[in-house]
């Protein structure tokens, strides 16, 4: 097909990357979003590279509790370590997992609702029993359950946030899969005989995308609380690896002599998951063929 | 008659939900089957090292682990049908007790909450829709962003901290008293935790109002309405809100379904002796017997809230009764 002619039949509203990020770009709660997003992306690569003013998990205890300063530029924590490295390497390890676990919901939640919508029947049935008992469960909830089942480490935080997060990629993607498999184009990608395979891969994935990916922003934006609830709760990456959760869970009975300790992971941690929803929010407006024309 | 009973829309999402419920109930028997260690182990720590291999088969044998797992999770599903949950060592209680003493008070936590969130949410909302991008609107965006993005541990973890050292407010400080019991004292250390979960709820509710009051709003009726002189007041209440009503239903009975295992942290954070509570303190001492049975209590409470929200969209909304 060419290109052209896949270009006129894509719902309007999904066209090339360009004119997509441009519109981003002018909406005002996606560039905010995308702002803040790309300045703590540039912070947290930072500690990637070694390259943070100190050691976030080297202690140095006579320098403990100290105020924000030039030599510490928020201050110290209770053993001493520095606070700006620490909220720096916590946001890297939370992306780290919160991006690793919304790749793997999106994946097997995609393939899930694709295969589901598709083929209905059978794989409908199954695939639609297992996401009503994932949806059984308060997502906290389950995510806490299965992080205490799992040798703990950032890679299973990830996996336990990931299955809580599979259900919602299937169930987005189902709906509209449906619908497109009645669409003239692809039941005459049928009738030339294509693979069914090829048929969902070329023809219908295209045009889901734009769901997808509004949906990975808001995803990403759940993942982060989540992963932040859990290490508060003790169960997420364990000590002594920073991270924004059990930095907020340490300070908590800090904060009447050092305030700071609490407001630069909360503040960080604030910013993040706000940076996240407003660029989920700008997506939707540009990208949701629903939410052309109003707002 | 059977035909027609078979095709009632009721009786087939009680069917589905039973199916959904024997599917969560295998879910939570395999995850907690995949921990390492068993519930020997778990129960007596490194000790389980020293048992000879007679006492090892003996315990296998007491807690029934020398069945296989098929034989094992009938027995757990015949002993919830019969009210026996399993027991708590700790606590010297059985889970059923347990579970008994904290579903109603994480309901309570939910019910205020729920609440909170609903007095905050609606008018927010509707005031954000009635002049789109506007101050208002800007401000009604904001407080639902925010509601968004603070995470509820921080929050709760800030007004504990404050309302305790500024104000010496720490109703929470003592030990918690039940509704019944002392209900002053009940609801003034409800009163944190409902505003916490009450202020992220009402973001959701907020959205949900104002996307629907917009979408309303533009209809037909509702122009007719206006031009045959309805004051606007009542043509916001009844005409506009009342039609709203569908979707903001839908919302506040996810959300409050969402808080009768979300509401963890925060009730781990106050020491409210919820049902959220009772899986994390499963968790952290290893009773998995508690954890085990309580996840599933909170999941079959989920499920009858997301079924009693359909129903009640009935009530409200004559066009689904007639489909």
């Amino acid at each position: 097909m060419t290109d052209i002619a896949r270009t006129a039949q894509l719902p309007p509203g999904t066209r090339k990357g360009g004119h997509r990020l441009r519109s981003l770009l002018r909406s005002p709660s996606g560039l905010t979003g995308l702002i803040i997003i790309v300045v703590l992306a540039i912070v947290s690569l930072s500690s990637f590279f070694h390259v943070l003013p100190y050691d976030p998990i080297a202690q140095n205890p006579p320098a403990r509790l100290l105020p924000p300063s030039a030599g510490h530029l928020l201050g110290t924590d209770q053993f001493g370590r520095d606070i700006f490295s620490r909220v720096a390497a916590g946001v890297a390890g939370s992306a780290l997992i919160s991006v690793v676990a919304v790749a793997f919901s999106a994946v097997i939640g995609t393939m899930g609702g694709l295969v589901a919508g598709f083929y209905r029947g059978f794989a409908d049935g199954v695939i639609g029993g297992v996401t009503n008992v994932l949806f059984a469960f308060p997502p906290l909830l389950l995510a806490l359950s299965l992080a205490s089942v799992f040798d703990r480490n950032w890679f299973t935080v990830a996996v336990a946030i990931a299955i809580v997060y599979v259900p919602i990629f299937i169930r987005v993607t189902r709906g509209p899969v449906l619908s497109l498999r009645e669409i003239e184009y692809v039941k005459a990608a049928t009738s030339t005989g294509q693979s069914q395979w090829m048929i969902m891969m070329r023809h219908v994935l295209p045009n889901i995308t734009s769901i997808i990916i509004i949906q990975v922003a808001l995803s990403l934006s759940w993942a982060v609380l989540t992963e932040a609830s859990l290490s508060f709760l003790g169960l997420g990456t364990p000590p002594p690896s920073p991270s924004l959760g059990s930095m907020i869970f340490e300070a908590r009975t800090l904060v009447s002599i050092a305030p700071w300790t609490m407001i630069a992971p909360g503040v960080v941690v604030v910013l993040l998951v706000a940076g996240l929803n407003l660029l989920g929010d700008g997506l939707r407006d540009t990208l949701d063929p629903r939410n052309r024309g109003k707002r | 008659m059977l035909r027609k009973l078979i095709h009632n829309r009721i009786v087939r999402r009680v069917a589905s939900m039973i199916g959904t419920l024997l599917g969560v109930a295998v879910f939570v028997f395999i995850m907690l089957r995949a921990i390492p260690g068993d519930q020997i182990t778990a129960g007596l720590g490194t000790e389980a090292a020293a048992l000879s291999p007679a006492q090892q088969e003996a315990l296998q044998r007491y807690y029934g682990l020398d069945q296989p797992l098929f034989t094992q999770f009938f027995s757990w599903l015949g002993n919830l049908f019969t009210g026996n949950l399993g027991y708590s060592a700790r606590a010297q209680q059985s889970v059923l007790d347990l579970t008994l003493r904290s579903l109603p008070v994480t309901f309570e936590l939910a019910v205020l909450s729920i609440i909170l969130a609903l007095l905050i949410g609606i008018p927010l909302g509707m005031l954000a829709a009635s002049k789109p991008d506007s101050g208002r609107d800007a401000f009604g965006q904001f407080v639902s962003l925010a509601g968004l993005s603070v995470p509820a541990f921080l929050l709760a973890t800030t007004l504990l901290s404050v309302f305790a050292s500024s104000f010496g407010f720490n109703p929470n400080g003592q030990g918690y008293a039940t509704l019944a019991g002392d209900p002053l004292l009940n609801l003034r250390q409800m009163l944190m935790p409902a505003i916490v979960l009450g202020f992220g709820i009402a973001a959701p509710i907020l959205r949900t109002t104002r996307t629907a009051v917009l979408e309303i709003r533009s209809d037909d009726f509702v122009r007719t309405a206006r031009a045959k002189g309805v004051p606007a007041r009542r043509l916001q209440t009844k005409h506009v809100l009342g039609n709203a009503l569908v979707p903001i239903v839908t919302m506040t009975g996810l959300q409050f379904g969402y808080l009768l295992g979300g509401a963890v942290v925060v009730e781990q954070i106050f020491s409210v002796p919820g049902i959220g509570r009772q899986v994390l303190l499963g968790i952290q001492q290893k009773e998995y017997a508690v954890v085990q049975s309580t996840v599933l209590v909170i999941a079959l409470t989920f499920v009858i809230v997301n079924l009693l929200t359909d129903l009640l969209y009935r009530v409200i909304d004559p066009r689904v009764r007639a489909s």
